[in-house]
This record gives structure tokens, C-alpha cells and sequence, in this order.
């Protein structure tokens, strides 16, 4: 499929992970008594960004290398592993 | 529940990608493959993680959780014993017959294999079950959407009623999930079930450390809990004995073999997602990949469960302060986080024949959330709990379409039609198919008794196929009649068996004994468990039988479907970690190393 998932992962979990972060940054403190005073907003977005981030540059190397490969053959088709007929 | 601006705005990037992936997707569907199968071209891992995601509906958040804080630990048989093995299977033993007889789903297969009447009994019950699954699954939402209260503000500032909270969330997740398939097709399917994949354990993981630390870590849940709940063999022995009612053989037999293998073999909704591989090899290793994170999931559903009944006594010396937006967990018979259960039209709390309180174990998981979860992470925990009913809805209805237009609509009513037909009416289905949806959750609302009775026969329809496949798969001589008696016996043992036994405690009616009753079971799962080999035992002595006099089917037809008959794939030129059998003994290595760590 012409879409890599990896790329709408990466971007939405950057997304949120942004959000917690800023959020967890600049919001009030008051509100981490619940989760036993960690600001778990800050932390959990600083994981989800890193996450997001992986995925968008496995994402966009896959897609660099999806191309290249497109180039070099001149059928223009991505070669697939061989499959085994029955 | 009083839910902010950044609780929205979290949901609402969420639904932003669910639909623009539909949106995005749309230009790639050129025919029917491409929209009943992907186009048989996504990577192992995705097909994996959507193997597992699909599955991960609200009924198995929702009801490991609940099932963890009834019996603890012991509910990880459902994925250690329930689940692991069956995956294993299917990936190295049935995946070749499966991809490599080119069948474009299941019910296909067994016209391939045996004949047109088999695969119509299988394609009819299996449309039937997916569209009431999936009615159960918008109901449930709904239902979890009014308890907490998430749509209270938002009507209230429409000027709409309280009692619109079922209407929207119905409407609003059947018109969602129709939307994204309709566009994207299974490609959209899977690529949402790998991005909710991703969401729960992003939504629940935070929890689960939030929680741990709170008790004290393992140990301190060890300490707080009975022993039994801590560990998972202990007691089974004996039905007695144990949380979960059921004895070892019963559990082994009637879920990890019978259930299981039935499900996770023979299920075409999961089947679906292997079957969207881009090779043989990606294939049959989609259900090894998926057996990976299924192993450790317990952490994430079932331990949210068990530490939400031993919460309270902790909070005070955490000194966290109620602030007053978990569901009731101050109700005085409640037990931890679990409030009593409220009879939803008295308003009172129930009580069971002993008169004590009826627990309300399915709140264990959103009341977590409210209990741990700040402003934030409570959105993202709360888009996980939505993202996860949709992709069990997703799921079946993407099942639904494909046994539609193929198994029902090409085979029997609409022979030679173009490519481009079948891919419209693929589309229609998918619309029908909600809309169907959407009138099961309607009837559940008015008729729950309907719904009960309705999963209890597709339990007996289910509980037989995987003998036949089992047959067919590895036994030449198996013939077309002998599948069809066998399941048909099948399915009548189930009713008879669950017609004359009742589980402890219960009364005869849609709980068994209908017919008389002639053995009572400790629990409603030795019942279940014995019900399933009863029914498949039946299912595989019938099939023998008959084949023995019927007709078999010459060799040559049956090259590519039956093992004896076909050649094996070749795995040499794959690195080791890719080689479907070294992955299927690694995984059952550590399926076992986590049974004797938690025995």
C-alpha cells in the first residue's frame, strides 16, 4: 500500500506527545496530587514524542529507501521477497 | 465527569488520523483485493500488530480487567494457555493452506477443500455473529460513554438530553468506523488497529506504573492480595480449590485446546489480517509477531484490575485525595476501586441470593483512570478506551464485508459479475453492515436476555470448527458430507450438553439446563470450558465416521489444502529470527518461563 503506517503513527504520537508536554510544563502542578505528585503529563509526553520520533524517521528512511529502489529497477515496482506457490 | 479542553483536543487528534488515514487511503483502492485483502501487500509486523489489535475490543480491555479483579492473576490463562499455542499453530502449521491456496477467506477455504454447503454454514453464522459482535461492541461503548459521563457537557451545550448519550455514541462510532472503511478498506482497518494498538498501551502503560508504585510494586500486590490471586496455577487442581471454578484438564482441554484453537485458527476476522501479507513468509509469521506483545498484555489489562481492589487502604497513607470524580468507589460495600452494581432501573444496589453486594467489576478499569489519571493522561486513557471499541467493531465489520460479498453475494446470488462490482458491493456491505450493527445494539438496549442467547449459540456453532479444519487440514480423507454432519453434530452436542448442566448457583433457563438437568458445574467456566469438548469431541469422532463411508476426493484436487499433499515452504533463504518455526518455539518458551514465574 502507498501509504507507510509509520509516518501517521510517528506524527500523531508527536502530536500528543507535544501536547502532554506543554501541557504538563506550563499547566497547573496542582492537578499531580492524584498521580501521587509525579507530573505525569510531562514525562509520559517526553516518552510519547521520543516514540513518534522514532517512527517518523524509520518512517520517512523506509520511504527514502522505497524510492531508491523504485529507481533502480525498471519495471518502476518495489521488489518483493520471493514467495512461495503452491 | 468533568473532562478539559486538552481531554478533547487529545481525542480529537486521535479521530483526526483515524479518519485521514481512510481519507488518504482512498486513491489506492483500485479493485476488490485491494479492498477485501490490502492488496495482499503490508509487512508482517503490521498484519501482527492489527492480528492481536482486532481482537482487543472493549469486551477484553473492559472484561480482563474485570476478570482480573475477580480472579486475579489466574485470568492470564485466557493469553498464556488461551491464546499462545493456538497462535503458534495457526502461524506455522495453517498459515501455508490458508495464504498459499490463494482463498480469500476463510469460509473460502472450505468450499476449496470440501464443498459449497460447508462453506455456506460456516459463511452464514460467521456474517451473522460479526454484525452482533459489533452491535455488542457500540452497545458496550455507549453504555461505558453514559456511566462515565463523557458526553454530559458537550449535549448539555447542544440543549439535547442526557438520554441522547446512547443515540450519539451509537451514531457517532458507527458513522466513524464507516467512514474509514468505506474509504480505506481493509488497508484502513488494519493501519487504524496498528495506531490503536499503539494508543492503548500508550493510554493504559502510565496507569499501570502509576498504580504499581502506589501498592508498593509486586511485592506489595502480593501482599495486599490473597495468595491465590498472585498465583496462577495455585488451587487447580481441584474446581474448588481455585478463583476461577475449573479444574487443570477442563482449563487445558476446554480453553487452551478447544476455544483457543478455534478461535485464533479458524476466526476469520484475525485470519483476515494474516491473509493481507505481502508474502508466505509474512504470513505465517503475523500470528508469531502478534503472540509477542499478546504475552505480556496481562500487564496492561489485567493488573489495572487487580490493583484497583486493593487501592484505597494505599491512597490515604499516599495521601492522595479523592477529588471526587470516581464513579462512586466511596459506596460503602465496595470493595477498592470496584463499586457495587446499581440496578439501572431501580437505582439501588443489588444483592445476590447470599445477600451480599453484587460487585460492578467492569468500572475497574475506568475507575482507574479517574482514580490515577490527571487532566491529560486522562484524555489519552480515555481516547485508548474508544480507540479500542472501535477496532473491535472495525474489526468485524471488515470480516463482515469481505464473507458478504464473497462467501454470500458472489456464491450464491450474484455469480459473474465484474471486479468493480464486487468492490461496490463491498462498499454497501460495509454501510449495511453498521447500519445492522447499530440495530443489534438497539436490541440490546430493549432485549438483553436476546443478546445472551444469541452469543450462546454461536458459542455452539464455534465450538466444533476447529475439528473440522483440524481434519481437514491433515486428513485426505476427510470428505465434504463428513464436515458438514460433523459440525452440524457439533453444534447439537453443545446445546444438548449445556441443556442438561447447569453452573452452581444458577437457575435453568439461558444458564443451561433446559432439558433437565443431570450435572451441576462449580462455575459458569467449567460449564463453558466443558460445553466446548463436548461439542468437539463430537464434532471430530462424527467427521471420521462418516468419511469412512462417504466418497473421498481425488489427490490432485486437493493439492495446496491438505498437508500430506503439499510442499512445504521453503525457509532457507530467511534469516533464522524470520523462520516461522524458530519463532513459534521461542515464543513458547517464554509462554512457559511467564507460567512458572507467576505459577
Amino acid at each position: 500500500m502507498g501509504l507507510d503506517i509509520r509516518i501517521p503513527i510517528g506524527l500523531m504520537f508527536s502530536i500528543l506527545g507535544l501536547i502532554l508536554v506543554l501541557f504538563g510544563a506550563f499547566g497547573n502542578p496542582a492537578i499531580y496530587q492524584r498521580s501521587m505528585g509525579i507530573n505525569v503529563n510531562l514525562d509520559w509526553g517526553m516518552v510519547l514524542l521520543v516514540f513518534g520520533g522514532l517512527m517518523l524517521a524509520y518512517g520517512i528512511r523506509g520511504g527514502r529507501r522505497a524510492a531508491a529502489a523504485a529507481r533502480g529497477n525498471t519495471s518502476g515496482k518495489q521488489s518483493r521477497p520471493h514467495d512461495t506457490k503452491n | 465527569m468533568n473532562l478539559t479542553l486538552i481531554d478533547w483536543l487529545i481525542m480529537f487528534v486521535y479521530f483526526v488520523f483515524v479518519l485521514g488515514i481512510g481519507f488518504a487511503l482512498k486513491r489506492y483502492m483500485k479493485n476488490s483485493t485491494d479492498f477485501f485483502l490490502a492488496g495482499r501487500s503490508l509487512p508482517a509486523w503490521v498484519c501482527g500488530l492489527a492480528f492481536i489489535s482486532a481482537n482487543l475490543g472493549a469486551q477484553e480491555v473492559i472484561g480482563m480487567a474485570a476478570s482480573g479483579a475477580k480472579y486475579g492473576i489466574a485470568t492470564s490463562h485466557f493469553y498464556w494457555i488461551g491464546a499462545i499455542p493456538a497462535m503458534v499453530f495457526v502461524g506455522v502449521f495453517m498459515m501455508p493452506f490458508y495464504y498459499g491456496s490463494r482463498a480469500r477467506s476463510v469460509p473460502e477455504y472450505l468450499s476449496l477443500r470440501f464443498d459449497e454447503k460447508t462453506r455456506g454454514l460456516n459463511a452464514i453464522s460467521f456474517a451473522a455473529m460479526t454484525v452482533f459482535s459489533s452491535g455488542i461492541s457500540m452497545y458496550a461503548m455507549a453504555k461505558l460513554i453514559d456511566v462515565l459521563h463523557i458526553l454530559d457537557h458537550p449535549l448539555a451545550a447542544l440543549g439535547l438530553p442526557h438520554s441522547w448519550t446512547f443515540h450519539v455514541s451509537v451514531i457517532l462510532s458507527g458513522v466513524i468506523v464507516l467512514i474509514y472503511i468505506f474509504l480505506g478498506g481493509l488497508t484502513s482497518a488494519i493501519y487504524n488497529e496498528v495506531l490503536q494498538f499503539f494508543l492503548i498501551v500508550a493510554g493504559f502503560l502510565p496507569l499501570v506504573m502509576l498504580g504499581l508504585k502506589n501498592v508498593g510494586g509486586w511485592s506489595g500486590l502480593k501482599h495486599d492480595l490473597p495468595s491465590n490471586f498472585t498465583h496462577s496455577w495455585q488451587g487447580m487442581s481441584n474446581a474448588h480449590t481455585n478463583p476461577l471454578g475449573v479444574e487443570w484438564f477442563g482449563l487445558v482441554m476446554g480453553l487452551g485446546f478447544v476455544l483457543s484453537f478455534g478461535y485464533w485458527c479458524t476466526d476469520f476476522l484475525v485470519v483476515q489480517r494474516a491473509m493481507a501479507a505481502d508474502s508466505m513468509s509474512a504470513a505465517r509469521r503475523t500470528p508469531l509477531i502478534a503472540a509477542l506483545p499478546k504475552m505480556v498484555f496481562p500487564l496492561i489489562v489485567i493488573l489495572p484490575g487487580m490493583i484497583a481492589i486493593v487501592v484505597p487502604k494505599m491512597v490515604t497513607a499516599a495521601n492522595v485525595t479523592g477529588t471526587g470524580t470516581q464513579i462512586s468507589s466511596t459506596a460503602p460495600q465496595g470493595k477498592g476501586l470496584i463499586p457495587v452494581k446499581v440496578d439501572p432501573t431501580t437505582g439501588k444496589p443489588m444483592f445476590n441470593a447470599d445477600g451480599k453486594p453484587v460487585l460492578d467489576y467492569d468500572l475497574a478499569m475506568p475507575n482507574m483512570l479517574l482514580h490515577y489519571c490527571p487532566t491529560g493522561l486522562l484524555g489519552l486513557g480515555l481516547t485508548a478506551l474508544l480507540a479500542s471499541f472501535m477496532s473491535g467493531m472495525a474489526g468485524n465489520v471488515t470480516a463482515f464485508n469481505t464473507v458478504w460479498t464473497y462467501d454470500i453475494y458472489q456464491s450464491y446470488i450474484h455469480k459473474n459479475a465484474s471486479d468493480e462490482h464486487y468492490l461496490w458491493m463491498g462498499r454497501m456491505a460495509t454501510v449495511f453492515g453498521i447500519i445492522l450493527s447499530m440495530g443489534a445494539a438497539y436490541a440490546a438496549t430493549r432485549f438483553n436476555n436476546i443478546m445472551d442467547f444469541l452469543q450462546l449459540v454461536f458459542a455452539f456453532v464455534n465450538a466444533p470448527l476447529f475439528a473440522t479444519f483440524l481434519l481437514g487440514m491433515f486428513w485426505k480423507r476427510t470428505t465434504g458430507h463428513a464436515a458438514f454432519t460433523g459440525l452440524l453434530s457439533g453444534t447439537a452436542a453443545a446445546a444438548i450438553h449445556q441443556g442438561l448442566t447447569l453452573p452452581e448457583g444458577a437457575v435453568a433457563g439461558i444458564k443451561g439446563g433446559w432439558l433437565g438437568l443431570v450435572h451441576v458445574y462449580p462455575s459458569d467456566m467449567a460449564q463453558n470450558f466443558w460445553t466446548a469438548i463436548w461439542a468437539w469431541t463430537t464434532c471430530f469422532v462424527v467427521t471420521i465416521l462418516v468419511s469412512m463411508v462417504t466418497r473421498p476426493r481425488e489427490e490432485k484436487e486437493l493439492v495446496g489444502l491438505v498437508y500430506s499433499l503439499t510442499e512445504k515452504p521453503s525457509e532457507g533463504h530467511l534469516p533464522w529470527y524470520q523462520r516461522p518455526a524458530v519463532l513459534g518455539v521461542f515464543v513458547l518458551s517464554v509462554a512457559l518461563l511467564l507460567n512458572i514465574i507467576f505459577w
